[in-house]
């Protein structure tokens, strides 16, 4: 049975990270952060703006909207205030900083940020069986969301 | 945990400087678009609550304050009325539980105690007490399940029973008003209260949040349309118009941790007695307000 498990977690792994080409994706915990940003890209293939913002409003994925307010998405109701607005983020950061922020914003802001690490192993205790291992977002999703915030302009 | 870095970020050319600048932007940074709590007071039957108390020796709050000053105006006004509060259903039936006789002994809980609005008077403020017995603190549902094993003949309630929500319920109102005060000198109460210190600052899961990220550090902000509150005991079990239901403290518990992509803990664990021993320690001087009515 729990030979079962494992395989079937490991299935839903694979299927995650089918996004990117097989073999290619930097995996987590070898992304590599130098002041503050990750210059390349974690799987070599550009992010879809488009599909980033799907990632970004999806409650299962970014779910970004639950704590920062997002003027390109007003047909979203009740924007979370716990992060800063992104309205204009993308004039602010360039894209390897964004992609540092979304992939582990603690090596970006410190221990102490609220900001989970969408693509980082470094999580909390008793993580769910289900999750163990794996990341909240894949590698080409977070290409993805920083193609999107690197759109959302002055 | 303080405040977090996020708020007041330096722009892209004092990006180099963040890692140095961490703590000293923690400590300066107050968000702007912070929502106070509301200044109102919140009287139930011509009682008046304690809905804003001294902050107990620290805690990063000079006060601490009940969820009720967080939650809508329609779901202030419908704590407030007790007439209108779906959670007195709860405590009607509560009150026909305490009356019926149940189980072998043929005893029901008037049998020895009586009028509740007497014995039971202020007692639940002063959960959870320390077991000698069981050498653990226990909580209102515990203390019911003793009396069911010890006096009744009965098995415990299955946790998050309607009957153990109701009865739950109506002996937490008999304390509706009186200020939460823990008495942790009994016993080992200070060693769970340790332990629960610790557990509410543990962050958890995939997501890596412990109860402070929300609770303490964030307090005051909104996650959607969920204004942040303290996360206080004082109200439970809460009726929830999320869920339209009456919800224990320990459902609620189970369902913030679940939502941190974590294994939840049982119900009435060591894990979650001790932390609500420290939760409720956290709300001294806080009215008891059951059933309040919440989000």
């Amino acid at each position: 049975m729990k030979f079962a498990k494992t395989i079937f977690a490991g299935a839903i792994f694979a299927l995650q990270a089918a996004a990117a080409p097989a073999g290619e994706a930097v995996p987590p915990d070898q992304v590599k952060f130098e002041d503050f940003a990750v210059a390349e890209s974690l799987t070599g293939v550009p992010g879809d703006p488009q599909a980033g913002a799907e990632v970004f409003r999806d409650r299962g994925l970014g779910n970004c909207l639950a704590c920062h307010a997002n003027s390109a998405m007003e047909e979203e109701l009740f924007h979370g205030t716990v992060g800063p607005s992104l309205d204009g983020v993308g004039s602010r950061w360039e894209p390897a900083q964004l992609r540092a922020i979304v992939a582990d914003a603690k090596k970006v802001f410190g221990e102490e940020t609220v900001m989970p690490g969408f693509y980082s192993l470094n999580v909390g205790a008793n993580v769910a069986k289900d999750r163990v291992g794996q990341t909240i977002l894949t590698a080409q999703q977070v290409e993805d969301v920083v193609a999107y915030l690197a759109t959302l302009k002055e | 945990m303080r405040r977090g870095a996020w708020e007041g970020l330096p722009v892209r050319g004092k990006f180099a400087a963040i890692g140095a600048g961490v703590l000293v932007a923690s400590a300066l940074a107050f968000s702007a678009v912070q929502a106070e709590p509301v200044d109102e007071t919140l009287s139930i039957d011509g009682v008046e609550m304690t809905t804003r108390a001294k902050a107990q020796e620290g805690l990063p709050f000079d006060e601490v304050l009940s969820g009720w000053l967080f939650r809508e105006a329609e779901t202030r006004q419908l704590e407030a009325d007790s007439f209108e509060n779906p959670g007195m259903l709860y405590v009607e039936r509560g009150e026909e539980i305490w009356n019926t006789v149940e189980g072998p002994a043929g005893q029901s809980c008037a049998s020895c105690h009586g009028d509740a609005a007497e014995s039971m008077a202020g007692i639940a403020a002063h959960y959870p007490k320390w077991d000698a017995d069981s050498q653990r603190p226990i909580n209102i549902e515990l203390r019911i399940d003793k009396c069911r094993v010890e006096h009744m003949g009965l098995e415990p309630y299955k946790f998050d029973s309607d009957d153990q929500k109701a009865l739950t319920t109506y002996i937490k109102h008999q304390s509706l008003g009186e200020p939460v005060n823990l008495d942790l000198a009994e016993g080992d109460m200070q060693s769970w209260w340790e332990r629960g210190k610790e557990r509410y600052y543990l962050r958890t899961g995939q997501l890596n949040f412990a109860c402070a990220s929300c609770h303490e550090a964030n307090s005051g902000l909104y996650i959607r349309a969920d204004h942040l509150s303290q996360g206080q005991a004082n109200g439970f079990p809460t009726y929830r118009l999320k869920q339209a239901d009456m919800v224990s403290l320990h459902n609620r518990l189970r369902g913030c941790i679940r939502d941190t992509r974590a294994e939840t803990p049982a119900a009435f664990s060591d894990e979650l007695m001790a932390l609500e021993v420290y939760l409720t320690w956290r709300g001294t001087g806080l009215s008891v307000e059951t059933p309040a009515v919440r989000q």
